[in-house]
């Protein structure tokens, strides 16, 4: 990996993460990617639910909005459809994602706007110090389910396909290069970009470990996945427990985005100045006289 | 236990925190359906119950549900089902149940639900105010609150006995201070299972929507001709839980020998000058309140025990010698005279004709420290407001004007 400088997203601060927290890498990851794609911090609008993951913005040099659990995704889209020209990043946790904010997930998917939206997922609710969450494995034991967790997990891939979104991806963050090649890709996508991130709980999940999924991902680039194939995507989304796929599972670069099909957003959104000839000026002062 | 009533009650005494505490009740009075959803500083009451469901303790139905709407939607359902249904929450976790909160009273629906007092986002913060459970002051919830672990444990026992009954079937709140109050460990006496167990007694559903004898909807169309109508009838029935609240606390105190009262008063007989305060901070205050009456100050508290009803009258009553109110609100009022319990006593005030001084002190938001000294200095502010006849002012106490924006 060619070595980018992602000093100008680093602030002075250290993240309240546990020693050992997936989110590490994930913040890793997004730097590197961003400072691939060499945006300036002014360019960039993080907006994050609650949880731990959620604390993202805080430790990250670009714009920053700390919103409600379960509402990155509407706020984002606001922003987004105020200024088009920013590159807007969702992020937060599985809770926040998937739980208490998954309607809104549906919809960000259905709409298509060209957002990215990264889901730190470590199957539990950390920052609540550990209860089951919407993707916990059944039979995991956390604090509310002590003898066994009986309810079947939500699958976020499957989810985000069904519902619209173009860009669907899983990382791990366990390979942060891997991770951070994969949102320059959602960023660069011109749609609705999914990533969940693999990001393990060192401290409350005691199951999903790092050995675990280290035991268990592939790559979905080493075994010829077509993500262009909705049918093969669907059928690597499946895929859990056993064998883990991590990478790009779908894109659909066909189906245009909600940026590129509204009106005033297409034009550069409601801020934009147009572009005005001196001949277009005439013509319009001219209605006046 | 005091006065001298002798308790037929046997008790354990035991080292829990708030949380535990209403863990405890929801232990011994095993509800038939619990659903939360974790928010700091709630999420220890639920996880404590999760673990007696997983131990067997309790025939409890307990859902894992995705929110705190959710949440109070599925003890709602399970409610009007017949169940004996509960759940707990915080700050974020009320203001998302808000329009649920609405349903459960205007459902007429018995439901307890202890309230972890925390300040409202924005910003972030998990500390504890009462911003959150006022904001529900209005809908129609009986709201007890607790100083400590204890009282915790008593209001939760008496909730289900004022809101089950059928001359009030209303949701009761039990609030308590995130934190302060939610984690930390005191001595809670206790009572046995088989007491709490008969003096909550059966559960008798208001109604019940799976009664295939007497078909019923519910929720449905009110128009302009009948809505009104259903709003007074849950006024009329809050009117009605005074005297429910006053038997129950009269057999609580026979049965066990602990006197809870609406208003409970410390040094007010003759007391000039007299703090009105709410939850944790009525211990600091009677501290203080002590130490004032070393140096010859006429000074008592009034702490909140029954928030809603709100019944000044018997507040009243309690402050014969008053001259100066020192109301202490942890929630701030915006855009009005002042805040909420500020706003109940002088409204009271005026109503009775009774002339008093009255200023309100804000604290404590968002979990800002008040200890003795800020007590000794709103003392000081009061002493003087009352010299000098200031009434109506909103004093902010501990505040760091350097903060302040523009």
């Amino acid at each position: 990996m060619a070595t980018v400088d992602i000093k100008k997203f680093q602030v002075n601060l250290n993240p309240t993460w546990c020693p050992g927290c997936g989110d590490y890498g994930l913040l890793r990851g997004l730097q590197t990617a961003l400072a691939k794609l060499d945006l300036d911090p002014s360019e960039i609008v993080i907006v994050s639910g609650i949880g731990c993951s959620s604390n993202l913005p805080h430790f990250i040099k670009a714009y920053g909005y700390h919103s409600l659990h379960g509402r990155a995704l509407p706020t984002a889209q606001g922003v987004k459809m105020v200024n088009p020209r920013l590159t807007v990043i969702a992020a937060g946790g599985d809770g926040d994602g998937y739980g208490i904010g998954v309607g809104h997930l549906v919809h960000a998917c259905r709409r298509n706007i060209d957002i990215t939206y990264i889901v730190m997922d470590n199957q539990i609710y950390g920052l609540t110090t550990g209860q089951t969450s919407p993707t916990s494995d059944v039979g995991s034991k956390t604090k509310t389910s002590p003898d066994g967790n009986y309810e079947y997990p939500l699958n976020p891939i499957l989810l985000a396909i069904s519902s619209g979104a173009t860009f669907v991806a899983r990382t791990f963050s366990g390979e942060p290069e891997h991770m951070a090649d994969i949102i320059v890709k959602a960023i660069q996508h011109k749609g609705f970009a999914l990533i969940d991130d693999i990001s393990p709980c060192v401290t409350y999940n005691k199951k999903n470990t790092y050995q675990w999924f280290k035991e268990r991902v592939y790559k979905l680039e080493d075994i010829g996945h077509d993500p262009y194939d909705i049918n093969q995507a669907i059928q690597r989304a499946t895929e859990w427990e056993d064998k883990i796929p991590i990478g790009i599972f779908y894109i659909n670069p066909d189906k245009p985005s909600y940026d590129q099909l509204d009106p005033v957003i297409r034009e550069g959104g409601m801020f934009a100045k147009p572009e005005i000839t001196e001949d277009e000026k005439k013509e319009i002062l001219n209605q006046f006289l | 236990m005091s006065d001298g009533v002798v308790s037929k009650v046997s008790v354990v005494r035991k080292a829990l925190t708030g949380a535990q505490a209403a863990a405890e009740v929801m232990r011994q009075v095993e509800p038939d359906v619990v659903a939360a959803y974790p928010i700091t500083p709630q999420t220890p009451i639920v996880q404590e119950f999760a673990q007696f469901v997983a131990d067997g303790l309790v025939n409890t139905e307990m859902i894992q549900v995705e929110s705190e709407h959710s949440a109070l939607s599925a003890v709602v359902g399970a409610a009007m089902s017949g169940a004996r249904a509960m759940t707990a929450t915080s700050s974020q976790g009320l203001a998302l149940m808000w329009e649920v909160v609405a349903i459960a009273s205007s459902m007429r629906l018995p439901i307890v639900m202890n309230i972890v007092n925390r300040a409202i986002s924005a910003p972030l913060n998990i500390h504890c105010d009462h911003s959150d459970a006022m904001a529900i002051r209005d809908l129609g919830w009986i709201m007890l609150f607790s100083e400590n672990p204890q009282e915790v444990y008593h209001n939760n026992i008496v909730a289900f006995r004022i809101g089950e009954h059928p001359d009030v079937f209303l949701p009761v709140a039990v609030n308590q201070d995130g934190f302060i109050t939610s984690h930390c460990v005191e001595a809670v006496d206790v009572f046995e299972d088989s007491f709490v167990k008969n003096f909550v007694g059966e559960y008798k559903a208001p109604y019940n929507i799976l009664d295939f004898d007497n078909p019923i909807s519910a929720g449905e169309w009110a128009m302009p001709s009948h809505y009104f109508e259903f709003r007074v009838d849950m006024k009329k029935a809050m009117d009605r839980s005074v005297g429910v609240i006053e038997k129950v606390f009269e057999e609580f105190y026979k049965e066990t020998g602990v006197k809870m009262d609406f208003f409970e008063a410390y040094k007010t007989e003759d007391a000039e000058i007299v703090f009105v305060v709410m939850n944790s901070t009525a211990g600091t205050i009677r501290y203080v309140v002590d130490k004032l009456r070393e140096k010859g100050k006429k000074v008592g508290v009034i702490k909140v025990r029954v928030y809603r009803p709100f019944v000044v009258e018997k507040f009243l009553e309690l402050i014969p010698s008053a001259k100066f109110i020192a109301v202490m609100d942890r929630a701030l009022s915006i855009g009005t005279t002042g805040s909420p319990l500020y706003q109940d006593i002088t409204s009271g005030l005026f109503a009775n004709k009774r002339i008093v001084l009255v200023n309100d002190y804000i604290y404590g938001l968002g979990g800002r420290d008040f200890t003795d000294d800020d007590a000794y200095e709103m003392y000081e502010h009061a002493e003087y407001s009352l010299k000098e006849g200031i009434s109506g002012q909103i004093v902010y106490v501990g505040l760091n004007p350097n903060l302040l924006g523009r």
